[in-house]
């Protein structure tokens, strides 16, 4: 029985896996222009240089570590250890800087570390086989485990001006662009090229859609997914450095719950639970229009981030209803049939009755 | 549904397919067909793959509902099965070829799932362990009702499920190619259990392909063809060419076959073995020539295809393309070398069945199709309608999913996924299951074609005709060995199958097993 | 044919009873394995610091374990299906302030509070198992959503404020403290839980549809066991147990506000899996699920006496659940391979 299975619906059975490819990023597009439009009609200072900023910077390193989850869901696995991945190498770095470390040895480690974090994921997906799911659930509560004893209660701030600026100020020349973002956009081009554009990516379309005709195709799935693994880790652990120095801090709890965003922003964007289905335009888009909801709601209402965390779940359960609802007018439709011919078969024993 | 006789044909039928039609998307699975099944008797249900047997079943069974049609129970009443259950309400048991029990439940709980006997509203463990026992019993083994299901054979899987029907005094028991992966004495003992059903007054509908089983137990016969029924009747009188020449709707002639030049030995298997599968497996395919690896299914020929692809690992010998020694259990080393494998399963190996026709066209060329190092949409494109119109795939649009094809052209967009990367060797494991007969003989000319070009190709087949009609030289394959080498001139189906089976002469010629 | 008969059978059994020896034997060493474990921690730490197992200390762990091993018990019931509930630490969380808070806003009664918890955890849990069950959509999406969803709305209902140990009545306090010959009330109240969950799924023919469902789901369409329902079932079971706990959270700890039992999903899932519950679904007990719990709070319970700082009690749950989903993997691949094995030397 194939580990995979473990995210199959209850009923044992897939939704149709290929929504109308375009009219999902279509709609996206349609919501990300209401959003702008309804949010700088509600308020004035939506789109204000500072507003779009702040959205800027609120956004930027989920949306960087939706890339590497985007992948790894394109292949039908998951990675849940994202934050907490984030949060090792946050309090890592916290660690290594009060005991004097220079900030490039500190950059060495990171990355190490959130490739040994990824290997970890990938090696026991990969090689003892087991589900992701499972695996990564246990690593997210492994890797923070760790990260709260690396600091403890303590909390570093004294980080650098040059690496802190990176978090506070702009992208030269662009007022509103965070550093977060302008990054974000550099590598979405760069994963949209190899999902879209290499034989690589297409072979993660072929693993999602139907790992055995992979295998039979010469593709190398386990070990593709033992370093899509890997690169989510090292990603994550760089979006912890980035990250502590937008709060000039590492300490306790830093980005928890970060993978409820990363996955909502994933599955609003397009791809399917299920693998195979999904673009990386769409992620982006589905990003800024997570970041323009949640700023809308801040500014023109009493929305708080508490707040929003019940919207982004509403999201998250949304983008995986909607493609089913062909799938439920079907199953309505057989319903009403299986209904109708009881009905008719009742008749029939009455009749013979 | 009180009849109780063991009376054979000539009274009413237990139950009764009338008109049936069932269609699949564009593909009709089953057109008019009627069945009807008499109590005490075994009725057998024959025909080539793809002809609309399984179909027939998932209706009988209730997985299916035909889109018109009905089934009419004993007393004249109309049945209609919206779901699994219902059929079981109805006296009706399905024992498929590779039955699906809960792995972690008892064999006791298997057979009474959902319908476990009761003391009050609790599960009487007690009862239901001395009934399993009971069933176990008239059934003639000795299978531990405690044991979890996790482990068991097919043989003894299929037993369990035997016993859920005898459970529900089952009065119509559907068997979908039980035979096919038994050994001899389990075939033997499963015939014991039929004859015992029968003799009890069940229906029993059995499906085999091998035809020497169908006239050892059978009364009755109806054979399908293109999802139609095109012959039902009492067993008797009818030889095995009969049921043969109507199940494919002509006399099977020979093909004439265009001798070829056969060059120098491409492909080298040397002693390869894997533990308990197959042991020293040694031959060689030359250039433009078409071997066929012929056996019974689990002779282990397609395991020694997949390990000489590297799908799967093996513990010694040695697979060479030329003189190139393949790293083990690596497909990519075997495609870098020219090595093509037109795997067994279509649906789940050889397509991503929701890509479209292009990409899987393209799947196994992504390398060579860059330019700048990235692929193009418009290179792609032209790649695969160029290669679909050679293999002459009809399909709709190139942008549609491989599900929109027929089986036949499903299997074409297969070949031509191996075949534009121009190999030196091609492995075809079952290339004209479930398809057509047009497109099998278009297959077949496809795989001369390969071979006159030089290629070196090696056919994996379960229908001896088709052997025969592509095959310069035979290897037959029993129990994990070579049995035999036949050359073109020598092998006739009886060869072959007395080679297959171990035996000197065998009776019916058609051996063959089915897609899941 | 009764000839035929016993001579299949003589063979047949000799041939059967092993495998069945073997399977229980590792399904007992599953448990064994536990019990080693617990009782291993249980006497180093005994050696080490004799308070370890005084009576005020193991009755502090029982207590503890008894909230863990109620979540555990709705849980293992999920997981069996080849599902998992996520979101149990929010239900716990929100339950324990929506019910203490009645104390000080309506001066209800004990009863009226567990009720209130109760009910809080129903609605949680039936939102879970419809969206699941009737939307069709992995369980794993559903809940990591409602884990923030239920946090969110826990958020905004406490507001800025919190249920302080002043508000809430003394009897309700106590709870925790209350002993029938020694042993914590609320102990012996899970155990009974516990037990009553176990006959349910060992006697009741839904309770083992539960384990068809994660077994094989595509098998158990085709027996016609209603999925759906008894998907649905197992959320509401687990929403209802999570609410409850969160009850007994608020006695255990007093002062509530919105963080209350904020990770809790992740023991809780530790717990069951290190308890023996598949992953995969199909097998395990509940019984084990609430030894998990108490493996668990023992090693958290142990480590604090030899003055391992708490803050190790997530990374430790994380490590265990790994090192049980490994384990356990490995010895079902060893399992299968050596009941293929014997196969093939019978067969041949």
């Amino acid at each position: 029985m194939a580990p995979e299975t473990v995210i199959v619906d209850s009923a044992g059975q897939e939704p149709s896996r290929l929504r109308r490819l375009g009219s999902w990023e279509a709609a996206l597009v349609a919501a990300l222009i209401a959003v702008f439009a309804l949010g700088s009609a509600s308020s004035g200072e939506f789109l204000s240089s500072y507003n779009l900023f702040t959205l800027c910077t609120n956004i930027g390193d989920i949306a960087i570590m939706a890339l590497p989850m985007t992948l790894i869901i394109m292949v039908g696995e998951i990675d849940l250890s994202v934050a907490s991945t984030l949060g090792l190498a946050a309090e890592t770095m916290g660690y290594l800087w009060s005991h004097g470390w220079p900030m490039s040895a500190i950059l060495v480690v990171v990355i190490a570390l959130g490739a040994v974090c990824g290997a970890i994921n990938g090696l026991l997906v990969t090689r003892v086989g087991l589900p992701s799911l499972a695996v990564t659930i246990g690593t997210l509560s492994l890797y923070r485990g760790l990260a709260n004893v690396v600091l403890g209660p303590l909390t570093v701030s004294n980080f650098p001006a040059p690496f802190n600026e990176l978090g506070v100020q702009n992208f030269p020349g662009i007022p509103f662009l965070s550093w977060s973002v302008a990054i974000f956009v550099v590598l979405a081009v760069v994963f949209g090229i190899v999902l879209h554009r290499t034989p690589l990516g297409r072979s993660l379309y072929a693993i999602g859609l139907g790992r055995e005709a992979a295998v039979h195709a010469g593709i190398r799935v386990q070990r593709i997914k033992l370093w899509l693994f890997v690169l989510s880790g090292v990603v994550c652990a760089l979006v912890g450095m980035l990250y502590a120095f937008e709060l000039s801090s590492a300490g306790e709890s830093i980005a928890i719950g970060f993978e409820l965003k990363v996955i909502t922003i994933v599955l609003l964007g397009g791809v399917s639970i299920f693998g195979g289905v999904g673009t990386i335009f769409g992620v982006a888009v589905a990003a800024f229009v997570y970041a323009g909801l949640h700023s809308a709601l801040l500014l023109s209402s009493s929305f708080n981030d508490n707040d929003f965390q019940v919207v982004s779940g509403g999201l998250l359960i949304l983008s995986v209803l909607i493609p089913n609802l062909p799938l439920f007018l079907a199953r309505a439709r057989e319903l009403l049939r299986r209904h109708r011919a009881r009905t008719r078969r009742r008749g029939a024993l009455r009749r013979a009755s | 549904m009180g009849e109780d006789s063991g009376t054979a044909a000539g009274g009413e039928p237990i139950l009764r397919l009338i008109d049936a039609t069932k269609a699949f998307g564009a593909v009709h699975a089953l057109e008019g067909v009627s069945l009807e099944l008499y109590g005490g008797e075994v009725h057998a249900l024959v025909g080539e793959n793809g002809a609309g047997k399984s179909t027939l079943v998932k209706i009988l069974g209730g997985v299916h509902q035909p889109d018109s049609g009905m089934l009419v129970a004993a007393d004249g009443s109309e049945l209609v099965l919206t779901d699994p259950r219902d059929a079981r309400d109805a006296g009706i048991s399905i024992i498929y070829q590779e039955p699906t029990l809960f792995p972690d439940l008892t064999v006791a709980e298997n057979v009474f799932i959902g319908r476990q006997p009761r003391r009050g509203r609790r599960i009487d463990h007690g009862a239901m362990r001395r009934q399993t026992r009971v069933l176990f019993e008239r059934l003639g083994i000795g299978l531990d009702p405690d044991r979890v299901a996790r482990g068991l054979s097919i043989a003894e899987q299929q037993i369990v499920e035997i016993a859920k029907a005898l459970s529900f005094d089952a009065r119509v028991v559907v068997m979908d190619e039980p035979t096919a992966a038994l050994s001899a004495i389990e075939v033997a003992r499963l015939f014991g259990i039929v004859e015992s059903l029968r003799s009890h007054g069940a229906a029993v509908a059995f499906i085999s392909h091998r035809l020497e089983e169908v006239f050892a137990i059978c009364q009755r016969v109806t054979v399908l063809r293109d999802g139609r029924r095109v012959m039902s009747q009492p067993l008797e009188g009818l030889s095995a060419s009969d049921l043969v020449r109507t199940m494919v709707g002509r006399d099977i002639a020979a093909r004439e076959h265009v001798a070829r030049e056969h060059g120098e030995a491409v492909l080298r298997v040397q002693g390869l073995t894997r533990a308990g599968i197959f042991e020293d497996i040694s031959f060689d395919v030359r250039a433009g020539e078409i071997v066929a690896l012929a056996g019974l299914v689990g002779a282990g020929r397609s395991e020694v295809a997949r390990a000489a692809f590297g799908i799967d690992e093996y513990d010694s010998g040695r697979v060479s393309v030329g003189d190139r020694a393949l790293r083990r259990a690596s497909p990519r080393a075997a495609m870098d070398a020219g090595v093509a494998f037109v795997p067994e399963d279509r649906r789940q190996q050889g397509l991503v069945m929701d890509l479209s026709i292009t990409d899987n066209i393209a799947l196994a060329s992504l390398r060579r199709l860059r330019r700048h190092g990235l692929l193009s949409a418009a290179v792609e494109r032209r790649f695969a309608s160029d290669w679909a119109g050679r293999l002459q795939v009809k399909y709709g649009r190139l942008a549609n999913p491989a599900t929109s094809l027929s089986g036949g052209n499903q299997q074409k967009v297969v070949l031509a996924k191996w075949l534009s990367r121009e190999p030196a060797v091609l492995i075809v494991d079952e290339p004209t299951r479930g398809i057509d007969i047009a497109t099998k003989s278009e297959v077949h000319r496809i795989l001369a074609e390969s071979a006159s070009r030089g290629v070196a190709v090696l056919v994996i087949s379960s229908e001896l005709p088709e052997v025969l009609a592509v095959a310069d030289r035979i290897l037959v394959m029993r129990e994990g060995r070579l049995q035999a080498e036949l050359i073109r001139a020598e092998a006739t189906e009886e060869t072959i199958m007395a080679a297959a089976t171990g035996q000197a002469h065998v009776l019916a010629p058609v051996l063959e097993e089915d897609a899941p | 044919m009764s000839e035929g008969r016993s001579a299949a059978a003589a063979p047949g059994a000799g041939e059967t009873a092993s495998p069945r020896r073997l399977v229980d034997f590792v399904l007992r060493l599953r448990t064994f394995g536990i019990i080693v474990v617990l009782a291993a921690f249980v006497l180093a730490t005994a050696l080490d610091q004799a308070r370890f197992v005084d009576g005020g200390n193991i009755r502090f762990i029982l207590t503890q374990t008894a909230l863990y091993a109620l979540v555990a018990v709705g849980e293992a019931m999920v997981i069996m299906t080849r599902n998992v509930d996520l979101s149990v630490g929010s239900i716990v969380g929100l339950s324990a302030y929506v019910s203490a808070n009645q104390f000080g806003a309506h001066h209800a009664p004990i009863v009226v509070v567990f009720l209130v918890g109760l009910a809080v955890g129903l609605v949680c849990g039936i939102a879970n198992g419809a969206i699941t069950a009737i939307g069709r959509v992995p369980s794993l999406v559903v809940t990591l959503a409602t884990l923030y969803i239920i946090r969110g709305v826990d958020t905004i209902v406490v507001g800025s404020g919190e249920v302080v140990a002043s508000t809430e009545p003394n009897s309700f306090l106590n709870i925790p403290q209350a002993t029938v010959i020694g042993i914590p009330v609320l102990a012996l109240a899970v155990a009974v839980v516990v037990a009553v969950a176990a006959f349910y799924l060992n006697y009741f023919r839904s309770g083992r549809d539960l384990y068809a469902i994660g077994s094989d789901p595509a098998a158990a369409r085709l027996a016609g066991i209603p999925i759906a329902r008894r998907v649905f079932g197992a959320f509401v079971i687990s929403g209802a147990l999570a609410g409850v706990a969160g009850v007994i959270w608020a006695s255990q700890y007093a002062t509530i506000n919105s963080t209350a039992a904020n990770g809790l999903e992740l023991q809780i899932v530790a717990a069951v899996v290190v308890g023996g519950v598949a992953i995969f679904g199909g097998s395990g007990s509940v019984v084990g699920a609430a030894l998990g719990a108490l493996l668990l709070q023992t090693i958290n319970s142990a480590l604090n006496t030899v003055g391992v700082s708490s803050l190790w009690t997530e990374a430790i749950a994380g490590f265990l659940l790994v090192v049980a989903i490994t384990l356990d993997r490995a010895v079902q691949l060893r399992l299968s391979a050596a009941l293929r094995r014997r196969r093939v030397r019978l067969g041949a």
